[in-house]
């Protein structure tokens, strides 16, 4: 019961999040609709950082919105409509930079530090296998003698 | 080797530090500009002063000028007016004035009332050749070189401080070096 309320709670929270757009265009299919409301999820706003046009209030958001449906309208595809406002605003406007020379020390960081963590957990369990198949076995002299302590032991105990 | 590891925290700890370090002090909101190294954006606005006038982008050839977005709505123009008076009388600078968003009546009186530090104003009442500099704010003032290309965008006021220490460098960069 409880799980069936969250959800339905969370139902009821999902159409806030892309409610916030206040103008309203119109698009002939609900494709094109998705399109657009991928497009501006997926820039971010100059002006108000930590936002995507679709979130922000902001003039430029507002511009950079109707920019982007009208060159929908023309017929352009998805890359000449981001390229043609990272030519104007740079590629901070992109949530995700693209992958090249100078961004890919930034795309390989995560499978880096993987690989490092891992490298580490291996380092870890070859060296504890290592220590428990050196220890060396008791010679017969030991041996004899660890049963001497022994029995001393359990005879001090029993005094 | 083993030694080498011991010291593994504190190489990461002095890499992450200088990186992090060089952080510290930058404003994240003062983004440089994508159009720097290009031409100004062809456009085809009025003259905000005469409006049967028609300007385009051979305004921006041959001097090194100053261009400055501003509006009457933007409070920070109002404090920068005065060294915008400053600049363009007591040291000479050609700053175009680039009226975004604005309407004509309201900028006239502001400029009438505040002096007039353009030698020419653009109006730009829907902000599109704003929208094609970039301009996500205003003010912004550009360093635009006597071919016409983009050499600098400033995020915010310009004071004095601002002219010695940033656009004036850029221009005398522009004037030696070419």
């Amino acid at each position: 019961m409880a799980r069936f309320a969250l959800v339905a709670a969370l139902l009821m929270l999902a159409p806030m999040a892309s409610a916030q757009v206040a103008d309203v265009y119109n698009f002939e299919t609900t494709q094109q609709e998705q399109r657009f409301q991928d497009l501006i999820e997926e820039l971010r706003c100059p002006k108000c950082q930590n936002q995507n046009i679709a979130d922000s209030n902001s003039p430029i958001s507002k511009d950079m919105r109707a920019e982007v449906y009208r060159r929908m309208r023309t017929g352009e595809s998805n890359d000449e409509i981001v390229d043609a406002l990272v030519d104007r605003f740079g590629e901070f406007i992109l949530y995700r930079p693209q992958v090249e020379k100078r961004t890919i020390l930034l795309w390989a960081t995560p499978a880096i530090a993987v690989l490092g963590g891992l490298l580490v957990v291996i380092g870890v369990i070859v060296r504890s296998r290592r220590q428990t198949d050196e220890t060396p076995e008791l010679t017969a002299e030991e041996k004899a003698r660890v049963a001497k302590i022994l029995a001393e032991d359990d005879q001090d105990n029993r005094a | 080797m083993k030694r080498f590891f011991l010291f593994l925290p504190l190489l990461i700890a002095v890499v992450l530090g200088v990186v992090l370090f060089a952080g510290i002090g930058k404003d994240p909101t003062k983004l440089e500009s994508a159009l720097i190294g290009k031409p100004v954006p062809a456009f085809s606005l009025k003259d905000l002063n005469t409006p049967d006038t028609l300007l385009d982008e051979s305004l921006f050839k041959g001097k090194v000028q100053l261009l400055n977005v501003w509006g009457t709505w933007c409070p920070a123009c109002r404090d920068e007016h005065d060294d915008l008076m400053w600049l363009a009388q007591d040291k000479g600078v050609s700053i175009i004035g680039l009226n975004y968003k604005d309407n004509r009546e309201d900028a006239l009186v502001w400029l009438e009332r505040l002096g007039d530090p353009y030698s020419t104003s653009i109006y730009d009442p829907r902000g599109t050749l704003g929208f094609d500099l970039g301009v996500y704010g205003a003010p912004e003032t550009f360093v635009i070189d006597e071919q016409g290309v983009v050499r600098y965008r400033h995020v915010g006021v310009v004071n004095e401080k601002v002219w010695q220490e940033t656009l004036l460098p850029v221009i005398n960069d522009i004037r030696e070096n070419g």
